[in-house]
């Protein structure tokens, strides 16, 4: 298991899986808007999606677990 | 005179603008958003109300809201900062209707700057240099070649449907343009189904230079120099100087005359900028009207003794502009850094946080313009920018030096900032020689 957080605060504007897909290291999961900035949020390892903790519009801080992965 | 404004804004310019109104006399209404209960806007301020949560739609763009507060605190006028709705005339017109001032232009001059095409065509009229080029579409070769004779090489080939770089090409003969022209017009059918191609003067190394002004209601109408702001990132400036390296007393006057044609061709008031590229050589083309306070106005500030905060203020109360074209005077150099909250190293990315330790240096030749103390938390929400750090020298050189000396002796933990960026920056050779074109930043990584 493997725990993707969030490497700034700001607001999900985008949540770009759901529980069940595949993801690949480098994959895109998330769009987090902080200081007018639209930053993505990538996958730093691969897996399946076990659980996604937040949703668009939620405010995430800094070292906050967003998404879950099963190895 | 006023006796009390709202000031419809945050963070350092919200702070700024309290100052002004303070040093003038006037009690000054801060609003803030729940993500600003504890900022220093509020602190500072003789009055603070609540206007709704952090998202900016619904507490600093509430346009009802802010008039109603407004209303409600028996403010006189609104000095909207910049951003938010700085340049919003449907913002102006409500604040009018309500009865209030609006401490800004009127909003017809901010329509007519709002829409690019309209601004450009206003500026011909007015004998304003804009990009040369074709305003109309043209799909024969030897039309092209006769248009890029008469603007002059090189020249920029771009699709009339085009977008994000896809069907431009540079031309800089008429054999190139042959080839470009072939290139666009195919690429042009490709990817956007129209052929159609225009052409525009190609601006090798340009400079982005400002000229600020300030009109009254009654007429009179003055430009307050130049600022030199071609360091940016994102098209967001980084470091802005004034006077600029490559502006002389020539070019200040012609450059001077042509914002202040712009202003009165509108019918401007208030205090606004004009902003315009500038060529390698020295030709300068009208880019686009700042039809409110500039980020970067304190480097006219210290090197004119023009407060150009509380002027605006003094001239939507009414008042009439006492200083006359000849009083603006050059006093030395001044450079700002814009201090971002934000980690250079990872490409700029945003650094919100709480700021656990915060010394500002303090010399008689520096300013800064703040919106933060030690201990406050720099949240999400809003822009990066957090302070300008202002230094003054005698000349450039004495400026950059005193610059990267405070800079030295500024310390923000708890957060990432750009400091160390600025510093390379203004120890770079380019910098260092005023060789500061738009592209300067990826020309340091070179």
């Amino acid at each position: 298991m493997a725990e993707i957080i969030s490497p700034m605060a700001g607001v999900v504007a985008e949540v770009k899986v759901n529980p069940g897909d595949k993801v690949e290291p480098g994959q895109e999961l998330f769009i987090i808007e902080s200081m007018k900035m639209m930053i993505p949020l990538e996958a730093d390892k691969g897996g399946v999606v076990k659980e996604v903790k937040v949703g668009v519009g939620d405010f995430v801080n800094e070292g906050d677990v967003v998404v879950v992965l099963e190895d | 005179m006023f006796s009390k404004v709202l000031v419809a804004n945050r963070g350092e310019i919200a702070c700024r603008v309290i100052r002004a109104c303070k040093e003038l006399g006037i009690k000054a209404i801060a609003v803030y958003s729940e993500a600003d209960k504890e900022a220093l806007h509020v602190k500072m301020a003789d009055e603070a109300y609540l206007i709704g949560p952090a998202q900016a739609a619904q507490s600093y763009l509430n346009m009802d809201k802010i008039v109603e507060v407004a209303k409600e605190s028996g403010a006189e006028a609104i000095h909207p900062g910049y951003g938010f709705l700085a340049e919003n005339a449907s913002f102006i017109r409500k604040v009018k209707e309500a009865g209030l001032v609006f401490i800004g232009p009127n909003a017809e001059a901010v329509e007519a700057m709002g829409s690019k095409i309209e601004a450009r065509q206003t500026m011909q009229k007015a004998n304003v240099p804009v990009v040369p080029g074709t305003t109309e579409g043209i799909s024969d070769l030897e039309e092209a070649k006769k248009i890029a004779g008469e603007i002059g090489y090189p020249v920029m080939v771009k699709a009339s449907a085009g977008g994000g770089g896809i069907g431009m090409q540079i031309a800089r003969n008429d054999a190139e343009l042959e080839q470009a022209f072939k290139m666009c017009q195919m690429r042009a059918k490709a990817y956007f189904g129209d052929p159609t191609l225009y052409i525009e003067k190609y601006i090798e190394q340009p400079r982005h230079i400002e000229i600020q002004v300030l009109a009254d209601q009654h007429g009179n109408v003055i430009h307050v120099n130049e600022r030199e702001c071609s360091i940016q990132r994102r098209h967001q400036k980084v470091i802005e100087e004034a006077p600029s390296a490559v502006v002389n007393e020539e070019l200040r006057q012609r450059m001077g005359e042509a914002a202040k044609r712009a202003a009165k061709a509108i019918n401007y008031d208030n205090a606004g900028t004009v902003e315009f590229l500038v060529d390698k050589d020295l030709n300068f083309y009208f880019l686009e009207m700042n039809t409110r306070i500039q980020v970067e106005h304190p480097v006219t500030e210290m090197t004119t003794g023009i407060d150009l905060v509380k002027w605006q203020i003094k001239i939507a109360a009414g008042e009439e502009l006492t200083l006359k074209q000849e009083d603006v005077k050059i006093n030395g150099h001044a450079i700002e850094c814009r201090i971002y909250a934000e980690d250079p190293d990872k490409n700029f990315m945003p650094s919100p946080g709480k700021i656990t330790k915060l010394v500002w240096p303090e010399y008689e030749w520096l300013r800064i313009d703040h919106g933060v103390y030690e201990g406050c938390t720099i949240t999400p929400y809003y822009d990066p920018m957090i302070a300008k750090m202002i230094a003054w020298g005698k000349d450039r050189e004495e400026a950059r030096q005193r610059m990267i000396e405070a800079l030295k002796n500024t310390v923000i933990d708890g957060i990432k900032t750009n400091i160390k960026f600025h510093l390379d920056a203004l120890q770079h050779p380019l910098f260092i020689e005023g060789k500061t074109y738009t592209s300067f930043i990826e020309d340091m990584k070179k």
